[in-house]
């Protein structure tokens, strides 16, 4: 400890951010492969079978198996694509989820260093402008796949996905109203000291909830992939590694989903016992608020599966119904009623 | 037939009835008892009067019934048997009682299960067993030969003791 003491504050928050950043990294690439898992088990258990119990106890190296099994499989790239953008998509999909956690609070503090890796003051707005990159990803995975059914896979994602955003971001307003500040902590904060915002807009909630799934391409609202029309939509020509990497990028981002969830509505790493609702003193304590961060975004994430095994698809355009006509004029209700109730109240 | 295309009411237009129905089902299922066989470790009971696999049988006095005749030989269609008589010296451990054959093949490869070996043979040495999924790692594992016929074939439960007098 002693040489770091003696770099200078850059180079101190250099080595902090790069420690913080690998074990973010590591942390999440090692849930998206545990939910592929804990995916697979409990659409398994859902309907009536076991799921995979062969590979260790209970099949908790699966995970491992998948993942040496999609890197030594033939990266079979059809003559007809469009190279450069087909090898491009992939990345594009996997890498803004993996950049919106950069600004989610994991944890209060850990021996006096803040658990959040980049701690803006506009980390909300950031995190729409990541989000909404994702589309690109599978739109070029759909353009460059240079045949019918990715392509009609990416046309429905960016019309879904550009829809929905709206929605998404309409629906956080009111959060913002409630708390006054954009920045990720202050909201926690906030939640810390009044209580979690779900009491405060549920209905903003339950639109950012509707819109994630829309954005992350679950069930219900898996549109570019949907299977049985689409052959496999997006992702119908990839093999290999590259599947995977879209494969990793949805769990991924149904991780950030969940991330942003637990931080605007859910009270972040708080809870409202034990002392647990202030940024943590002690070494334990701080690990605490890491574990109820972690422990309440794999709550979200057993919802996220469990409703995939539960309800059918939308057909398109009662999805584009959806978004259009019902989720966004909600959302603009919400805001004028959150404003009127605030201005009322003060 | 004229299918009346009903309007969806309101609590049909905003789905949280069929939420909750979605979520009884769902979790329903989820204390289910699972239906899933874990295989190799459990398999299937066969019916009675399944074809599987055709062994040889012993008496119940532990002595080989096939008597060399050599008609499952002849009527088995893709000609998986073969078998070796004893010739004119006869069995020795049988000695001259019944022609014991000296070698019996079934090429598991070849066999496609008809069962006319158990139905044309004299003897009744000869059934169709309840293994399936035979397996091995080469062409020459799956030529059952006499000892391993007759080691998976068993004693057979006979109603009628031919040599018993003898």
């Amino acid at each position: 400890m002693d040489f770091f003491r003696h770099l200078s504050p850059t180079e101190q928050f250099l080595i902090l951010s790069a420690i913080k950043i690998v074990c973010v990294f590591s942390v999440v690439m090692a849930a998206v492969a545990y939910s592929v898992l804990a995916e697979r088990k409990l659409s398994a258990v859902i309907q009536d079978r076991r799921g995979p119990n062969r590979v260790g106890p209970f099949g908790i190296f699966q995970p491992v198996a998948d993942g040496v099994k999609a890197f030594l499989k033939e990266d079979f790239v059809p003559g007809h694509v469009r190279r450069a953008y087909f090898w491009l998509a992939p990345m594009i999909s996997m890498t803004p989820a993996l950049l919106v956690l950069a600004v989610i609070p994991f944890g209060s503090r850990l021996g006096g260093e803040k658990m959040v890796i980049a701690d803006l003051n506009v980390g909300i707005l950031y995190t729409f402008g990541i989000v909404s990159l994702g589309v690109y990803g599978i739109v070029l995975a759909g353009y460059a796949s240079n045949s019918k059914y990715p392509f009609l896979g990416g046309i429905r994602s960016s019309a879904q996905m550009i829809s929905y955003e709206i929605a998404m971001g309409m629906s956080v307003i009111p959060v913002f109203l409630v708390v006054g500040d954009l920045n990720l902590g202050q909201v926690i904060q906030y939640q810390a000291e009044h209580g979690w915002l779900l009491l405060y807009a549920p209905l903003s909630f339950v639109i950012f909830l509707i819109s994630s799934f829309a954005e992350t391409n679950r069930l219900p609202f898996d549109m570019p992939e949907s299977e049985q029309e689409l052959v496999g939509g997006y992702h119908t020509e990839y093999s290999s590694i590259k599947f995977a990497l879209f494969f990793m990028g949805e769990y991924a981002n149904m991780i950030a989903a969940s991330a942003m969830m637990v931080t605007l509505f859910l009270g972040g790493w708080t809870l409202p016992v034990a002392g647990l609702n202030k940024p943590a003193a002690s070494i334990g304590m701080g690990a605490a608020h890491i574990v109820i961060f972690m422990a309440k975004v794999a709550a979200l994430m057993g919802m996220f599966i469990w409703v995939r095994w539960m309800w059918p698809r939308f057909r398109y355009d009662q999805l584009m119904d959806l978004g259009w006509r019902r989720i966004f004029p909600l959302a603009l209700v919400n805001i004028i009623a959150t404003a009127l109730w605030l201005w009322m109240a003060a | 037939m004229i299918v009346k295309r009903t309007n969806l009411n309101f609590w049909e237009r905003i789905y949280l009835p069929a939420v909750l129905g979605g979520i009884r089902v769902t979790v329903r299922h989820f204390f289910k008892k699972k239906v899933t066989m874990q295989y190799p470790e459990e398999k299937w009971t066969v019916p009675e009067g399944y074809r599987g696999a055709p062994y040889l049988v012993k008496d119940p006095e532990g002595r080989v019934k096939c008597v060399s005749c050599q008609l499952c030989e002849f009527i088995c269609p893709p000609k998986a048997i073969r078998i070796t008589p004893p010739g004119p010296d006869g069995s020795p451990e049988a000695g001259n009682v019944e022609k014991a054959p000296r070698e019996f093949k079934i090429d598991m490869l070849r066999c496609i299960f008809c069962g006319y070996c158990q139905e044309v043979c004299p003897e009744e040495a000869i059934f169709l067993m309840k293994d399936y999924s035979l397996t091995g790692l080469s062409r020459e594992e799956m030529v059952y030969d006499k000892t391993k016929l007759l080691a998976l074939g068993g004693v057979h439960d006979d109603q009628v003791w031919k040599w018993k007098h003898k």
